[in-house]
């Protein structure tokens, strides 16, 4: 693929190009969208378009005002604290329970292991509509529903899935003799964890924990079911402003959001390549 | 000398024998994973599974006629619907009865809200008589038959007693069979008039546009999987961060950027005009309507599709497709008999994810779908959140888990769970 041999007929190198052509199209289908709204949310006036003077990269088409809304207005910055305060407790619990699990699940002889994965990962497979749903009910029974710690409890288990995945992924690599050896030098099993075996997984835990994070920090569907006005996160306020009456608030929103995916993708690209190097290291 | 001679089992160091030991130190280190994994089958268990077992049993469960009108039920036994003739007096009787102690408790009215989801019109009977009865005496003020049709003329039809008399059980599938367009008539379950049909309809259509959008997904996907399994090292991993980038963007950012985008006063109609392509007096409808659905959706799941085809492509080695073209194939050969089959099962892995979550899709739909372009789950949150029917919304997001589920299974049968990757 990478280079056209001397001897490519005609018809050969028109594929070729096209092809590229076609790839370089789904592409831009892809990236574009995103990219688009970047200058958007810096628009002077209220449109959901280019203005004239943006075309013209006249200074006077470009403001910031759409941000300062977002920082001056209430109930954006109530729904940005309360994203704020969700995600993280929600992805500490999750992250706790699934490395826990995913240690547990990546023993040697762990009986039930395929039934006990299905039901670890169902949280990501049923549509969540129907979470949302069983959650509301259930969660009114005991007295959870619109309380900070339904919503909470509620994106922890939708996180858990991502915890495991990539936590046994890391723990295919890890190399069981390390612990052996840290239990025969004289380490007790919390010893061992904390010093040998952590450090070693830590990288996946941590990307775990990013997935978690984004899954508690994007969710809509549940918050909605589960939560009441207290608990109206960042999502749920972007859902009534593109359901009821769109403000182009939202645009500089968005663009905040797309610098923490970023952030985000960044990290986890970054903990993914450190954690292949450290396998890399250890015998297997 | 002696311990090599003695027969009988082998010993460990203990004393015990070999066999046993070992024995026990498995179960132990079984019972130890297991303790480890415990906490958070516990916590999923209590804070998912059940929320969901628990919705699910809405869609059968039916207590409410029985622990309304108790009576009532009790003397119905004996009526037969099939004889087209009004129940006894004894049967209005016990009605008078409990419509007084029901609209005492103000519980008739959930009980008409129930009915009313069968048949039509049994709401308002309820609701006009359950005022009035209030004041009757019983022991005095009979016969009932006369006094409950003069209220409202509803009590002389039999269908409302029918109605009563189907779905006075604890469990009914009453619910599933509205799901699926029907109803339990006179004789069993039986196909609803043409104008009640409704949730066939979004079924087919939520099994139809996922249908369309995994097609699109593969058309899509599959040449920018090739092409990153085929470029070096360095180049696929720049490239691949523009699949990423989608992939962990905001749901909602990107919902919103194809609702900004896809409006007619919107870039893409702007961009269009400015060409030429369009006349400014009629732009493309783009939004609310299948076509914003499917457009928003293919770009939301493309990332998921892309990356299990690229992890397969990745293993395929390139030696195949020469040696075909050395031995004459030509291009297309070569692709279609040589290459293509290999990617089979990342094509599979990818459509069965894009599926599974494109059925259960609810925000974009909700969206950018307008009323053309909603599917399943936003019909489950109608009857959930504003309808008030919850049996209903429960029977459908039965029928959508099994759905789901079943894709499930396969999928761990090709791919297996443990294979998911992310990212």
């Amino acid at each position: 693929m990478s280079a056209l041999p001397p001897y490519a007929t005609v018809g050969q190198r028109t594929w070729h190009y096209t092809f590229r052509v076609i790839c370089g199209l789904v592409f831009f289908f892809l990236i574009a969208p995103i990219v688009v709204i970047i200058p958007l949310s810096f628009n002077a006036q209220d449109f959901f378009t280019f203005t004239p003077e943006m075309l013209r990269l006249d200074p006077d088409g470009y403001s910031l005002k759409h941000y300062r809304d977002f920082f001056n207005n209430d109930s954006w910055q109530s729904a940005m604290w309360n994203s704020l305060k969700i995600a993280p407790m929600a992805t500490i619990v999750s992250v706790t329970f699934g490395t826990l699990a995913a240690i547990g699940l990546s023993q040697p002889h762990v009986p039930f292991r395929r039934a006990i994965m299905a039901i670890l990962i169902s949280p990501m497979i049923v549509p969540l509509i129907i979470s949302a749903a069983g959650m509301y009910f259930f969660y009114s029974r005991i007295g959870l529903q619109g309380t900070y710690i339904g919503v909470v409890l509620a994106h922890a288990a939708l996180g858990i899935p991502f915890v495991i995945i990539t936590v046994t992924a890391t723990l295919v690599g890890f190399d069981r003799s390390l612990t052996r050896a840290a239990a025969n030098m004289g380490a007790d099993p919390v010893t061992t964890f904390f010093r040998v075996q952590m450090p070693l997984i830590l990288p996946g835990v941590i990307s775990g924990g990013l997935f978690a994070f984004i899954t508690s920090f994007d969710e809509v569907v549940v918050v909605l079911f589960v939560g009441s006005a207290g608990q109206k996160t960042l999502p749920w306020q972007m859902f009534i402003g593109l359901r009821e009456q769109i403000s182009p608030t939202i645009l500089a929103v968005a663009t905040i959001l797309v610098a923490i995916s970023i952030m985000l993708l960044a990290t986890v690209e970054m903990l993914r390549r450190r954690s292949e190097r450290l396998r890399g290291m250890s015998p297997s | 000398m002696t311990d090599i001679s003695q027969s009988g089992p082998v010993l460990a160091a203990d004393g015990t024998p070999l066999k046993r030991s070992l024995s026990r130190a498995l179960r132990m280190q079984k019972l130890r994973a297991l303790m480890l994994i415990a906490p958070l089958l516990l916590f999923i268990l209590v804070t998912f599974i059940l929320p969901v077992a628990d919705m699910l049993f809405r869609s059968v469960e039916n207590r409410i006629v029985q622990d309304t009108l108790p009576q009532t039920v009790e003397a119905l036994a004996d009526w037969d619907p099939a004889s087209g003739q009004l129940p006894e007096e004894a049967v209005f009787a016990a009605m008078a009865a409990d419509l007084q102690i029901a609209a005492k408790a103000k519980t008739h009215t959930r009980v008409a809200k129930r009915l009313n989801y069968e048949n039509p019109g049994v709401s308002s009977v309820f609701r006009k008589s359950g005022r009035k009865v209030g004041k009757w005496d019983l022991a005095t003020d009979g016969p009932f038959r006369e006094k409950l049709i003069e209220i409202d003329d509803g009590w002389g039809d039999v269908e409302l007693w029918r109605t009563i008399k189907t779905y006075s059980g604890s469990f009914t599938s009453g619910y599933f069979l509205n799901a699926v367009d029907m109803q339990l008539g006179a004789e069993g379950p039986e196909v609803r008039p043409e104008n009640e049909r409704i949730y066939n309809t979004m079924l087919v259509r939520t099994m139809r546009m996922s249908l369309i959008i995994t097609f699109s997904c593969i058309l899509l996907g599959y040449p920018v999987a090739w092409i990153l399994a085929n470029l070096p090292a360095r180049k696929a991993n720049l490239l691949l961060i523009l699949v990423l980038l989608p992939f962990w963007t905001s749901l909602l950012v990107r919902t919103s950027a194809w609702k900004i985008l896809l409006q007619q006063q919107g870039v893409i109609n702007d961009t269009l005009v400015w060409i030429g392509l369009v006349d400014d007096a009629n732009r493309l409808v783009l939004i609310n309507n299948e076509l914003g659905t499917i457009i928003a959706m293919t770009h939301i799941l493309l990332p998921f599709m892309i990356l299990p085809m690229y992890s397969v492509m990745q293993t395929i080695n390139p030696s195949y497709l020469r040696a075909a073209k050395s031995l004459g194939a030509t291009d297309w050969t070569a692709f279609w008999r040589v290459y293509f089959p290999q990617t089979v099962p990342g094509i599979g892995a990818g459509s069965i994810l894009v599926f599974i979550l494109a059925v259960g899709y609810y925000i974009t739909p909700a969206l950018v779908g307008g009323t053309k372009g909603t599917f399943i789950s936003n019909l489950i949150a109608y009857h959930i959140s504003t309808s008030g029917n919850w049996g209903l919304g429960a029977a459908l997001g039965a029928i959508l888990l099994a759905v789901v589920l079943l894709l499930y299974w396969v999928y761990d049968k090709v791919v297996g769970i443990d294979n998911v990757k992310l990212g």
